[in-house]
């Protein structure tokens, strides 16, 4: 099929991951995850996931 | 389950996911020029997105909620659902099946089984499995629509006419419309692409919860320590009667206390049952027959790929316990230390039967209490803890109790768990804004593309093995087309039908489950006869099948799980052997069924004339198939070569937690 998954599942997980990532800079550490800034380490985990996604459908494409 | 209440993140989160899902769909739509684009995908899919599919078809949301639910219940064990139940399925599908599903070229299992026998055994098969996938949409969706209608805090309801339109209805038609929306557009691919994505999204969104569980019940060892003494005393967790116990290794390790026996185990199944009931009759039967996910190996752009996807969907599929069955088990764990005050989430009791029983509680308390006890407990209908009763009684007859009060602790008085919450529960305590989106989200989208995966499979079965084999013959192409999108939405409005049916009358629901049970059990008795003994014969394969659905019909009616009345559990003719568990009776219906059709089919064929001859047969019977070469591969990338790794990867697991 014409459209490579990685760019839709690259773009969404990066997206979704900058969100988590800004909204655990401004609001610090949580209570319920155990006093852990949960948002802002698993935010950075889908940004990177979602950035290499992306980046080896952008890489096949230019090959 | 008690309400979350979820922030603009949450809400954007699942904004985003449902933006793309819709958006994929839109995308694909330029590509759908041929039937065969948009129920085969072409053929043009690459194996790890067929692969990831294969396995996420079958990771929908009741089976997330389930396994959590039994991880609570029944432990470790629980893991061989995957590694016994479906990896060794998988490795023979890649290895052995395969070559014949995909070089057969068949669009659908039904149509292998009209080409290796007759119209009668596809008949059957495609009509049982056409309406048993809109059954499961069905299912799926009621699921999701009450699900969310008791998560979430919007409440509607309005009266158009006679209908009253509530906030259950709003769901069911909102998540429907957006399946709809992906499907009619993309077809298969869109199914698959979104399939993918919500693997990676229940991974995504759970992975997290199970790290903060484990850290907060203090580690995989404070863990099993915890487990060892559920184990002894499961009562105390209200899992198991009173007096019940187990050796202390019940819930923490795999294979022991199926050894010891039935009697050894929470699920009160033997390692035989284990072995030949879930594993070869009911693993085999469902990845190896099921349309459902064979439909993505046979989208694969190539044998190769094809081969490959089922081998693909092992990997994950091995480490799948991970992420949807130790959340169970922390849970177990959380609630016998109380930490926090946190307990398995308890039945709701229903709001009518909590008013009467506070109305009760308020007459009744001065009274004598022993009978007072009683009669609240009767109010309510659920097991409740005697002592917390009695305990709310003289609160109230000491100083008179605001209402909401004692509803609340007539909530916390019932003894019975609620083990498809489980899972939520640990969401709800560990996950802020934002997290909290994730995780509903990765639960939203495998309900969804649950009912996307049942629709996808639904048109294709309808369009070419019922529509075209019996009603319209011979016409073009873009007429089955158009056929195949009037078809996915007209799926989609039955399936939305039976959501509504599923959630007024759960008792047919349980019956006609039941049924889609009996039809399956014998099913990959006849695929295996089929494919690999070509003296099968079609009159063979056919009353083979309807015997063996016959011989689950009457051992269904003559065995009764222990404990439980004649009806719906089975016994209606006569009670005559008594199962430890449901799971026991249903593991030996399957092997008897199995047994039955096998038996009946090898004596039938034997005693009947071939229809087909050897000619005819080749390219579906395996020993009339010239042999694949799959000499230019490299060495370890053959499928069986693969197919012995995973497996001994498998079992090394099991040694691990033996």
């Amino acid at each position: 099929m014409g459209l490579d998954l990685r760019w839709p599942i690259g773009l969404m997980f990066s997206l979704v991951g900058a969100l988590l990532l800004v909204n655990g800079l401004l609001t610090g550490p949580s209570a319920k995850a155990l006093g852990i800034n949960v948002n802002l380490w698993w935010g950075l985990v889908l940004l990177v996931f979602g950035l290499l996604m992306a980046f080896s459908a952008w890489r096949s494409r230019r090959n | 389950m008690a309400q979350i209440s979820l922030g603009w993140l949450d809400y954007s989160i699942m904004a985003i996911y449902v933006g793309f899902v819709i958006g994929i769909g839109y995308a694909l739509k330029k590509y759908m020029k041929s039937s065969s684009d948009y129920f085969l995908s072409g053929r043009s899919i690459p194996a790890w997105i067929t692969g990831l599919a294969f396995m996420s078809a079958n990771l929908g949301a009741l089976e997330l909620v389930g396994m959590a639910a039994s991880g609570a219940k029944y432990g470790m064990a629980t893991c061989h659902f995957y590694w016994l139940g479906a990896i060794p399925a998988m490795v023979f599908l890649a290895v052995f099946m395969m070559p014949f599903y995909y070089g057969s070229k068949a669009r659908s299992v039904p149509e292998y089984l009209k080409m290796r026998f007759d119209e009668r055994t596809r008949c059957f098969n495609s009509l049982t499995f056409a309406v048993m996938t809109v059954f499961a949409s069905g299912i799926s969706m009621n699921a999701l629509a009450k699900l969310l209608s008791s998560l979430l805090n919007f409440k509607m309801s309005f009266a158009i006419g006679p209908f009253v339109l509530t906030d259950y209805d709003a769901y069911l038609w909102i998540c429907s419309g957006v399946v709809l929306l992906y499907v009619l557009k993309g077809g298969l691919t869109s199914a698959i692409y979104t399939e993918v994505l919500q693997f990676f999204m229940i991974v995504m969104g759970f992975a997290p919860v199970v790290y903060l569980g484990l850290k907060d019940v203090g580690g995989w060892d404070t863990m099993t320590h915890a487990l060892s003494s559920v184990a002894q005393n499961p009562a105390s967790l209200n899992i198991k009667e009173a007096g019940t116990t187990y050796a202390s290794n019940a819930w923490t390790s795999v294979c022991q206390p199926l050894i010891s026996g039935a009697s050894g185990n929470p699920m009160g199944v033997d390692i035989f049952a284990m072995m030949f009931g879930l594993c070869f009759v009911l693993g085999f039967g469902y990845w190896c027959t099921n349309f459902l996910v064979i439909q993505r190996a046979m989208a694969a752009k190539n044998m190769t790929s094809a081969r490959r996807t089922p081998l693909i969907a092992a990997v994950p599929k091995m480490f799948l316990p991970l992420l949807v069955i130790l959340p169970g088990m922390i849970a177990a764990s959380l609630a016998f230390t109380a930490k926090d005050g946190y307990r398995l989430p308890p039945v709701l009791i229903k709001s009518e039967a909590s008013a009467v029983a506070a109305v009760q509680v308020v007459q009744t308390a001065t009274l004598d209490q022993p009978a007072a006890v009683t009669a609240v407990k009767k109010a309510i209908g659920l097991k409740m803890d005697d002592v917390k009763v009695a305990a709310l009684l003289t609160a109230q007859a000491a100083r008179p109790l605001p209402e909401t009060e004692i509803r609340a602790r007539l909530q916390d008085a019932v003894a019975e768990n609620d083990y498809d919450g489980v899972i939520l529960s640990l969401v709800k305590k560990y996950c802020p804004m934002g997290l909290l989106g994730l995780a509903l989200t990765a639960l939203l989208a495998s309900f969804m593309s649950g009912m996307a995966g049942n629709v996808t499979a639904f048109n294709t079965v309808w369009t070419y093995d019922l529509y075209q084999a019996y009603i319209a013959k011979d016409k073009s192409d873009a007429h089955y087309m158009t056929m195949g999108r009037c078809i996915t939405v007209i799926g989609i409005l039955l399936s939305i039908a039976c959501a509504y049916f599923a959630r007024n009358y759960s008792n047919a629901m349980d019956v006609i489950q039941l049924v889609f049970g009996f039809v399956n059990a014998p099913l990959f008795a006849t695929f295996l006869l089929g494919m690999f003994w070509k003296r099968t014969t079609s009159h063979g394969a056919f009353f083979g099948l309807v015997g063996g659905t016959l011989t689950s019909a009457l051992f269904h009616a003559c065995t009764l799980p222990a404990g439980c009345v004649p009806g719906i559990k089975g016994g209606y003719l006569a009670a005559v052997k008594y199962f430890p568990s449901e799971m026991a009776q249903n593991f030996w219906l399957a092997s008897f069924a199995f047994l039955a059709c096998f038996a009946l089919t090898v004596v039938i064929s034997l005693m009947t004339k071939r229809t087909k001859s050897d000619t005819e047969l080749t390219g579906l019977v395996y020993s009339l198939t010239p042999k694949l070469k799959d000499g230019d591969e490299k060495w370890y990338l053959r499928p069986a070569v693969l197919g012995t790794v995973l497996l001994a990867v498998c079992i090394v697991l099991n040694i691990i937690f033996f």
